[in-house]
């Protein structure tokens, strides 16, 4: 067992490194899970000392407030579980959209700051500049207080065309309102979704076979638009009925409303994660080699065919890894909605935790949400990552 | 170098296992840990659903050993309700529920500036208390059962009963509830004017969409901007916040009151000693007002009273002060630094301030108001 050293003697065990190198690890984690143990169990004696105990039952608690928006079904005598998922909710589509809006504004944003148009180039890299130096609580802020609520009231509204109302109890915008076919039209839509997707396989399996790839995506998306449309004519009843926004009373009523809150959340996170996608994006597009540029331009592509078949898929993979940590930064970003009054996720525990009581476990359930959200972003973007690596020898 | 960070591994963690098998550790107000050999460590039930919780160990004398250690109370207000809680232009905490926080610092040190004041929002002031980083909150905090019970905390007499009320731009037109149908209401996130509110308006069948903020300036801020059609919140608060927009007069509190909330001083579960110095230092403060003790006139009192239960609150006979842990004197030093009830009363809700309030209930039983203080006996 002992190791054997060049003169032949062997070296005991308190002074062989491997072993002590076990030791040490198996040392220092003991250590860490003495010091957790330690401050829970302090935690405990803590609340003990006051009659409180831990445990999840009150979940099922009625909730007895209310709240302002909810995507789902949502009433004062909900339970606390209830609650919370509204504010999940809330928080996803958040984070939903602002994902996209940002990430087209930010390639939008990336590409003209390296436009050879002078104008475009400088406004890009004057925005890009600006923003990223504010600090995003103090520009939510603004948006809520100095943008939103400026808006004048409802009754001097100011009414853009295609019936955009703009108040400050919200952004009335057309929406469409499900009829009666609608469940029909759900189904033509599903059956679309499997044609597409097989017409895909198909495409794939053809193009691995002759050797000469077909444009795959593009044909998926003009067969589910097809469907889409000749399903949306053929119905008796179209499904979604256009509903206008309109005055009644004291707010907006009809279409849909946006509050001012949730449009200043948006706007404010959308505007300042864009700004730090721009310059992944165009640190991405620089990266590639001059040398491609112009071996494409040599082989014959236009600036449009060199950006789409050479330059992007290798900036793609110099882009891909930080572009997740910003969807990472604008999914946590979006818990600031306790500054404007929306009800994320965060602002509703924190309603729960002065309602029950409860602080440590709705914490822990918090940051486990949370921790779930980047996980799976993190999970889907890696596994694209993996999907347009290149295979070195 | 490994063989270095081994051995200091070892050490650690041998460290570690000392200081976690010494005996019953406590984490104290302000962070300070205690080994405190009187406290027996508890094995608690592990932590699998709502087992009932065994008695908890009796932490009589904790907080008020605590305080004198550190030698000043650490105190939970508001820094957003003028009247009640509030920084005023030099910098100093005022109100009414500050000023009982002076008035426990008089009776536990002699001193009413012994005091250190924390600010705390709605949504936070409870886990504060909880955690041990105040020892006392004094922010006008309604008391309700399941604080009482679920939020470990035990409310002390309240000091100023009050209702919810509602406030609307007097150019609205709205005079009723029923007028707000269909409209937003501001309020503010982590109250019991939040549950009242959809209560409320549930039972009379009134639509409404609630605007909800963290603080009371957010609150305030988003109704002046027109945000809502009104703001809701205790009485009180819409009087004092009502004091300090931009144009006070063009705002009216309706006529209604949504429910009953009685504001007071509130403690942690499990220090009985505590619990009883916070009680009768409020009781002090009426039965000063009862008995006609003010701070002008108390020395004379002193020597010159004849009625036994002055004598008894005064210090000059008996030892009430002894049996709640403090000096005899306490009731003298509160009323003496602080006021009675009256004074303090006067000066931060009084007719001279921008924030009056007719007392109302807040009356002696006497006075057709509803305070009472037990005899000091």
């Amino acid at each position: 067992m002992n190791r054997e050293t060049t003169t032949g003697t062997s070296v005991p065990f308190y002074r062989d490194e491997r072993i002590l190198q076990v030791l040490g690890q198996i040392a220092f984690v003991l250590g860490v899970f003495l010091f957790g143990y330690f401050i829970f169990h302090n935690m405990l004696v803590g609340l003990q000392k006051q009659g409180m105990t831990l445990g999840v039952s009150f979940l099922k608690g009625t909730s007895g407030f209310d709240i302002g928006e909810t995507l789902v079904e949502y009433s004062r005598n909900a339970t606390y579980l209830r609650a919370y998922l509204v504010g999940l909710l809330n928080t996803l589509l958040l984070s939903a959209l602002g994902i996209v809006f940002a990430t087209v504004f930010g390639v939008i944003l990336g590409v003209a700051r390296l436009s050879t148009n002078l104008l475009i180039n400088r406004l890009a890299a004057f925005y890009l500049e600006v923003i990223r130096n504010l600090s995003l609580l103090v520009f939510l802020i603004f948006w809520y207080l100095g943008v939103f609520l400026k808006l004048p009231r409802v009754k001097q509204a100011i009414i853009w065309p295609g019936s955009i109302f703009l108040t400050n109890r919200g952004v009335g915008i057309p929406w469409g309102v499900p009829s009666g076919t609608f469940p029909t039209y759900r189904w033509i839509l599903f059956l679309g979704l499997i044609l597409t997707v097989g017409l895909g396989l198909v495409l794939n399996a053809r193009g691995k076979r002759t050797g000469r790839p077909p444009m795959t995506l593009l044909w998926m998306l003009v067969t589910f638009f097809a469907v889409a449309v000749v399903g949306w004519l053929i119905l008796p009843e179209s499904p979604l009925m256009l509903e206008l926004p309109y005055v009644k009373g004291l707010n907006l009523a009809g279409g849909k409303i946006l509050s001012p809150e949730f449009m200043a959340l948006l706007s404010g996170l959308v505007l300042y994660t864009a700004a730090f996608i721009g310059e992944v994006v165009r640190a991405g597009i620089q990266s590639v080699s001059r040398g491609q540029i112009e071996a494409a331009r040599a082989l014959g592509l236009n600036g449009f065919q060199t950006m789409r078949l050479v330059v992007f898929p290798q900036a793609l993979r110099v882009i891909i890894p930080p572009l997740t940590s910003q969807y990472l930064n604008l999914t946590k970003n979006s818990s600031l909605a306790v500054a404007v009054g929306f009800p994320d996720v965060f602002y509703v525990s924190n309603t729960i935790i002065n309602q029950s009581g409860r602080a440590v476990e709705m914490i822990t359930l918090v940051m486990l949400t949370y921790l779930t959200f980047s996980l799976v972003t993190s999970f889907f973007m890696n596994w694209y990552n993996q999907k347009i690596k290149l295979v070195e020898r | 170098m490994r063989k270095v960070f081994t051995v200091l591994a070892v050490l650690v963690v041998a460290s570690l296992l000392l200081a976690a098998c010494g005996s019953g550790q406590q984490s104290t107000a302000g962070g300070e840990k205690m080994i405190e050999t009187v406290v027996v460590t508890v094995e608690v039930p592990a932590a699998g659903g709502d087992a009932p919780a065994p008695p908890p160990p009796a932490g009589y004398g904790e907080t008020l050993k605590t305080v004198q250690d550190r030698g000043k109370i650490i105190c939970g207000v508001n820094s957003q309700v003028p009247g009640f809680g509030y920084v005023d232009a030099s910098g100093n905490f005022t109100g009414f529920d500050v000023d009982f926080c002076r008035a426990l610092a008089a009776a536990v040190f002699g001193d009413p500036t012994k005091v250190e004041y924390r600010p705390v929002t709605a949504s936070e002031r409870f886990t504060a208390l909880q955690s041990g980083e105040i020892d006392i909150l004094s922010r006008n905090t309604t008391w309700t059962l399941t604080r009482d019970t679920e939020l470990g905390g035990n409310f002390v007499q309240t000091t100023f009963y009050d209702g919810q009320g509602m406030m609307v731009p007097k150019d609205s037109g709205v005079t009723t509830l029923k007028d707000l149908d269909g409209g937003t209401v501001c309020v503010q996130t982590g109250t019991t004017t939040e549950l009242n509110l959809a209560d409320v308006m549930a039972a009379q069948g009134i639509a409404y969409t609630p605007a909800v903020y963290d603080d009371a300036d957010s609150t305030f801020a988003a109704y002046s901007e027109g945000r809502c059609d009104a703001v809701t919140t205790d009485k009180s608060g819409l009087v004092s916040r009502r004091a300090v927009l931009s144009d006070p007069e063009n705002h009216v509190i309706l006529d209604v009151t949504m429910s009953k909330e009685p504001l007071g001083p509130m403690v942690r579960h499990g220090d009985d000693q505590w619990f009883d110095i916070a009680q009768w230092t409020v009781f002090t403060m009426i039965a000063a007002e009862e008995y006609g003790l003010s701070s002008t006139n108390v020395d004379d009192m002193k020597t010159s009273a004849t009625n036994p239960e002055v004598k008894r609150i005064l210090g000059v006979e008996g030892d009430m002060g002894t049996k709640l842990g403090l000096s005899n004197d306490f009731a003298y030093n509160i009323i003496k630094m602080v006021g009675n009830y009256a004074e303090v009363y006067n000066r931060n809700l009084g007719p001279d301030t921008l924030t009056y309030i007719p007392r109302g209930l807040n009356s002696l039983y006497t006075n057709g108001g509803i305070l009472y203080a037990p005899p000091f006996r």
